[in-house]
């Protein structure tokens, strides 16, 4: 409407007033009374056999409570995996034990193999150094094409090799995908690096576990996007609690982005420590632990092949990629390199044969998982390097190549196994080519050189799967989970509501923009509106946060509920004014009657719910709650176009970022304000991808980014201003708020322009190199400009 | 951290006796040491801390004309007070790390600890200064002995360094992307009798000076006097951040480019 406080209102982030004042309630805040609190003695090797863990000194220690080792855990099952990838021969993925905590064998640096629970966390630290611990070093595995040669060292002795799944997809393609290459006029290769990231939340992870012997009832406090499906994992699969005896709360939680998905050990160590040790008991992960213990994304290695006929028309895409897994499956990771990439491959393009063969591979590393974007930033990145890298071999437009390959009809049926429901990439093209001012980019090339700097221009578009998903879809293909969302819409007597929601908020303002769209449809003040999420005893079951599905699934399980709520409201007023339901109209907050001036309040129809002495008790229940659940029927296809300008220094080989443009279709939108903000973010991401971050273990499995002395994240000092744009929406046409979900793409879009525009700037400098891996640091663009 | 006693010491005298007892150790702004500390890298007994020692603080011009800066002066007071007498140096002090190391680290634990990525290491050599200590002055080429090494003995603390002014000084500095502490960087000073020139972040050996770069300035104060001149990267750092190739070559960028900022 833009209204105050109503769909399309910028409105102001109502959790920010605690998250700013110091008032926010995180994990780490929450201490519990008679709390122990709990190290991890962790892995410093790589790879090794453990031989002996003797902990009879550490248990003299001052404060130690207990001392658990992977002994402890025998009996106890395996951290899961939530998803089962198939591979080309129609074989389940291997998939190994993973450990509450070490045994036989560590497998990464940071790996946990004891945890003493102590008094303090200086006693449990003191009495952990105590322990003597004999590890028989066994040659580390760290470089995945080495990893899946034969006689490589196992990183899981009962698996048949390092090789989790050689996945082909759509492997019946392949042939006529070999043929259509062979038959090209022109094939553009290409090979690179996606690297290796730390999610680097400003909260680190935290759980505290708590038992009541009362109940026999457990809670954990953890830091997670979706408490349910930690509920669930973690009780059914590890610890063996049935569901109505464990309680999982996630309260503010400062930021996730994809790491804090996953059911990790910690949570299920401090569950079940709370129980043997009858009382509470706490972590808080340090930085350092958060380096070698949360999930890292992406690592990929690619070789990517393009065929073109000879007007330029895409004719085929192959791809062969090595994802790595790390030392275990963590919970989605099979997902990532497959289903969450494999069907991105067709881009914005009508490229009709696409074949993606993708081998994910254990190392003697951390394990990878979901990361912002999770699978689509690889996807694009690949792609719109690819491109255009092909028209600079072409001699053409980068542009004009893409529109000529642009989709243009929808609903579009990819060759890799999705339906975009709808979309415009031309209008967001368009837009991005308003604002990019081309025509002005000469005189500033020349002001750049006129300094001794190279200026360069770079462009890409990109297209993602958000809204994840459908239910029965992911079953097939291999998830061990349902993806609907649910909400909870209870309305009290005097008309405020609250919506509880499976949704999770870990900074992305689900407080305001939910209570807008609730607001909205009934026309109150969305003050009235109170979202409450993150406990599995308030809201029911849901599975969270991620894959930018938030309003998309969980806003329209809310629109469902609601709709519920109108429709028997409408009842209650029929009754409330004597007249047809079939008549009632909701506008502005008031039930009316059509064609009459007959009209009641909102807060008199709530009332009347829960006072029901002038109430149709013989067909309508009294009360005002509803619980909808829903599963989309599609996955939601955010698109854009994406452009970013450098000023390259030649002599230092320092890229600094001077303008970077965003052009999004996100369909509607709800706050304009919070989407800029979520892509700002996303951008700040990509940005900190393609320049910065870089995760490097040496070939011994030694992690030589374990800290911010040397893992680089991106600062203001490193971003411009950016010039954002979400006015191109064509509005996703099978949810009820024709939203598409916008968390992500600033980071699956904006890499390849970046290193698009560094490549364009090396080019104007006379040196054409093809390509450069990420994150284009100086020392790299300087090796290049002089190799 | 492990368990430790602190002791505060209100002049030099009670803090060299303090540290006399058995693995003392000096505090002064703690911005290395407690992350040390909390890493559990070191185990000091006794923490002895400079804070409160009055006669180590503060900036002040002697009537030699050298600018001499307590020990336990933070890198936010000499950028501020420096400013006036010698600009580059309080430039220098004003680019370390952020507000909060500014605040709290000082020039004594800068100088004491040598990181061979530090920023005051190069404008102490470049400037040619002298490290006085509660026992002795020390000139700051015979002072850096390489990275993580002085020439200060067990339980000596630094307690100001004496800088001549040039007739014109400037730092310039490229940062590694992460820590922000310089890869690279140069500290050119030029007298009315000679040019120095210290590089800091480049080599294994620590601050260094470059004295072929030091001759060519001497004779031809302009950046393309050092047009052909480069350093053999053999001894310099070869890290994730970069190659000693890399190194090198940005030793003569950085140079060049302090050069010309003097004009
Ligand atoms: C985030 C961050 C960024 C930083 N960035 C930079 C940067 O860009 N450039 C840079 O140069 N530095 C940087 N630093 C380091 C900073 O400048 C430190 O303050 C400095 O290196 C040490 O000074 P301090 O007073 O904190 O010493 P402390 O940490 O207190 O002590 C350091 C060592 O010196 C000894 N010591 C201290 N004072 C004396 C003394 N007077 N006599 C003898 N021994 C002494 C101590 O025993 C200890 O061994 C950074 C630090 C941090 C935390």
């Amino acid at each position: 409407m833009p209204k105050d406080g109503g769909i399309g209102a910028s409105s102001k982030r109502r959790e920010d007033v605690r998250f700013l004042t110091g008032a926010g309630n995180y994990t780490d805040d929450m201490n519990m009374w008679g709390q122990a609190h709990v190290f991890f003695l962790r892995s410093d090797v790589a790879h090794g056999t453990l031989t002996n863990v003797d902990t009879s000194a550490a248990a003299e220690m001052p404060g130690v409570v207990q001392i658990f080792t992977g002994a402890d855990f025998e009996e106890v099952g395996s951290i899961p995996c939530g998803w089962q990838v198939t591979d080309k021969h129609g074989e389940p993925m291997q998939e190994p034990r993973h450990p509450v905590l070490a045994h036989g064998k560590v497998r990464h640096v940071g790996e946990p193999i004891a945890a003493v629970v102590a008094e303090t966390l200086e006693q449990a630290r003191d009495a952990a150094e105590a322990i003597s611990v004999d590890i028989d070093e066994l040659p580390a595995v760290v470089n995945m094409k080495e990893a899946v040669q034969d006689g490589a060292p196992k990183v899981h002795d009962d698996l048949t090799s390092n090789l989790c799944y050689d996945w082909g997809f759509v492997e019946e393609n392949k042939d006529a995908v070999n043929k259509a290459f062979d038959e090209a006029a022109h094939v553009t290769t290409l090979e690179l690096v996606n690297n290796r990231l730390v999610a680097n939340p400003m909260e680190p992870r935290v759980a505290i576990g708590d038992y009541s012997r009362a109940g026999d009832e457990h809670t954990l406090y953890t830091t997670s996007q979706n408490p349910h499906v930690i509920r669930l994992l973690m009780g059914a699969f590890v610890l063996g609690i049935p569901e109505h005896k464990l309680r999982v709360v996630s309260p503010d939680v400062g930021g996730g982005f994809g790491t804090k998905i996953f059911h990790y050990q910690e949570e299920a160590f401090c569950t079940f420590a709370a129980k043997a040790c009858n009382r509470p008991v706490k972590w808080t992960s340090s930085r350092t632990e958060a380096f070698m213990s949360d999930a890292h994304g992406r690592d990929h290695v690619t070789k990517i092949e393009l065929a073109l006929d000879a007007d330029n028309n895409f004719t085929a895409l192959r791809t062969d990629t090595y994802a790595n897994m790390g030392a275990y499956l963590s919970t989605f990771a099979p997902s990532v390199p497959t289903w969450l990439h494999g069907t991105l491959m067709a881009g914005n393009y009508k490229t009709p044969l696409i074949y993606v063969n993708v081998k994910a591979v254990f190392t003697n590393t951390v394990p990878v998982d979901a990361y912002r974007g999770a699978g689509r930033p690889e996807a694009s990145f690949q792609l719109e390097r690819l491109v255009d890298k092909a028209a600079h071999e072409l001699e053409v437009d980068p542009i004009a190549l893409r529109r000529q390959n642009f989709i243009t009809e929808f609903p579009y049926a990819t060759p890799v196994a999705v339906e975009y429901d709808t979309g415009d990439y031309n209008a967001t093209m368009d837009k991005l080519e308003e604002m990019a001012d081309l025509s002005g980019f000469d005189a500033r090339r020349k002001a750049s050189e006129a300094k001794g700097r190279l200026r360069g221009f770079g462009v890409n578009c990109y297209i993602e799967a958000c809204g994840i998903a459908p239910s029965n879809l992911v079953g097939q293909l291999g998830a061990r989970a349902g993806l609907y969302e649910s909400a909870t819409v209870r309305v009290n007597a005097t008309g405020g509501l609250v919506v509880m929601t499976g949704s999770h908020s870990h900074g992305q303002g689900h407080e305001t923009s939910f209570a807008q769209v609730v607001a909205d449809m009934i026309g109150i003040d969305e003050g009235m509106v109170e979202i409450v999420h993150g406990d599995t005893s308030k809201v029911p079951m849901g599975m969270g946060t991620y894959g930018s599905r938030s309003l998309a699934v969980g806003g329209s399980a809310m629109v469902r509920a609601t709709e519920k709520i109108i429709a028997k409201a409408k009842k209650i007023a029929a009754h409330l004014m004597e007249a047809s339901e079939a008549d009632i109209e909701l506008k502005d907050g008031a039930f009316s009657v059509a064609g009459t001036d007959k009209s009641v309040a909102w807060g008199d129809v709530t009332l009347a719910a829960y006072v029901p002495h002038n109430y149709p008790l013989e067909d309508v229940e009294p009360g005002l709650e509803e619980t909808a659940f829903y599963d989309p029927s599609n996955f939601t296809y955010p698109s854009g176009a994406y452009a970013c300008e450098v000023e390259l220094d030649p002599d230092t080989g320092e890229v600094k970022i001077e303008r970077f443009l965003a052009a999004d279709d996100f369909g509607n939108v709800v706050n304009p304000m919070i989407v800029t903000g979520q892509v700002h973010g996303g951008l700040a991401q990509g940005i900190g991808q393609a320049l910065l971050e870089n995760c490097a273990y040496d070939s011994d499995g030694q992690l030589l980014s374990g800290s911010y002395m040397d893992y680089a994240m991106p600062r203001a000092s490193d971003l411009p201003f950016y010039e954002v744009d979400h006015s191109c929406q064509t509005p996703c046409t099978h949810n009820p708020l024709g939203v598409k979900g916008c968390g992500e793409a600033g980071a699956i879009g904006s890499p390849p322009a970046v290193v698009n525009a560094v490549l364009d700037a090396m080019r104007s400098g006379g040196k054409d190199v093809g390509h450069i891996d990420m994150p284009v640091t100086p020392a790299r663009v300087w090796a290049a400009m002089n190799g | 951290m492990y368990n430790f006693d602190v002791e505060r010491p209100q002049s030099i005298a009670d803090a060299v006796q303090a540290l006399s007892r058995e693995d003392a150790q000096p505090l002064s702004g703690g911005q290395t040491l407690i992350p040390t500390l909390k890493a559990r890298l070191a185990a000091p007994s006794v923490l002895v801390s400079l804070g409160d020692v009055d006669e180590m603080k503060g900036v002040c011009m002697s009537d030699g004309g050298q600018l001499c800066i307590g020990g336990a002066t933070t890198h936010a007071t000499v950028a501020a007070e420096a400013a006036a007498h010698y600009p580059a140096l309080a430039s220098l002090a004003a680019r370390i790390g952020d507000p909060a190391v500014r605040n709290r680290g000082t020039i004594g634990g800068s100088v004491a600890n040598n990181d061979p990525s530090a920023c005051y290491p190069a404008g102490v050599l470049g400037s040619g200064a002298t490290v006085v200590t509660n026992a002795r002055e020390i000139a700051a080429d015979d002072y850096f002995q390489g990275m993580f090494t002085t020439a200060l003995e067990e339980g000596e603390i630094v307690t100001e360094v004496k800088f001549p002014i040039p007739q014109a000084a400037h730092y310039e500095k490229f940062l590694q992307p992460a820590s922000r502490f310089p890869l690279v960087a140069a500290f050119v000073a030029r007298f009315s009798d000679g040019v120095r020139v210290a590089i800091t972040g480049a080599s294994n050996d620590g601050v260094f000076r470059w004295s072929e770069a030091e001759a060519a300035l001497a004779s031809n104060f302009s950046a393309s006097a050092l047009d052909g001149l480069s350093v053999d990267s053999t001894d310099m750092i070869s890290d994730l951040h970069g190659t000693a190739e890399y190194r090198a070559h940005l030793i003569g960028v950085m140079t060049k480019r302090a050069v010309a900022a003097i004009g």
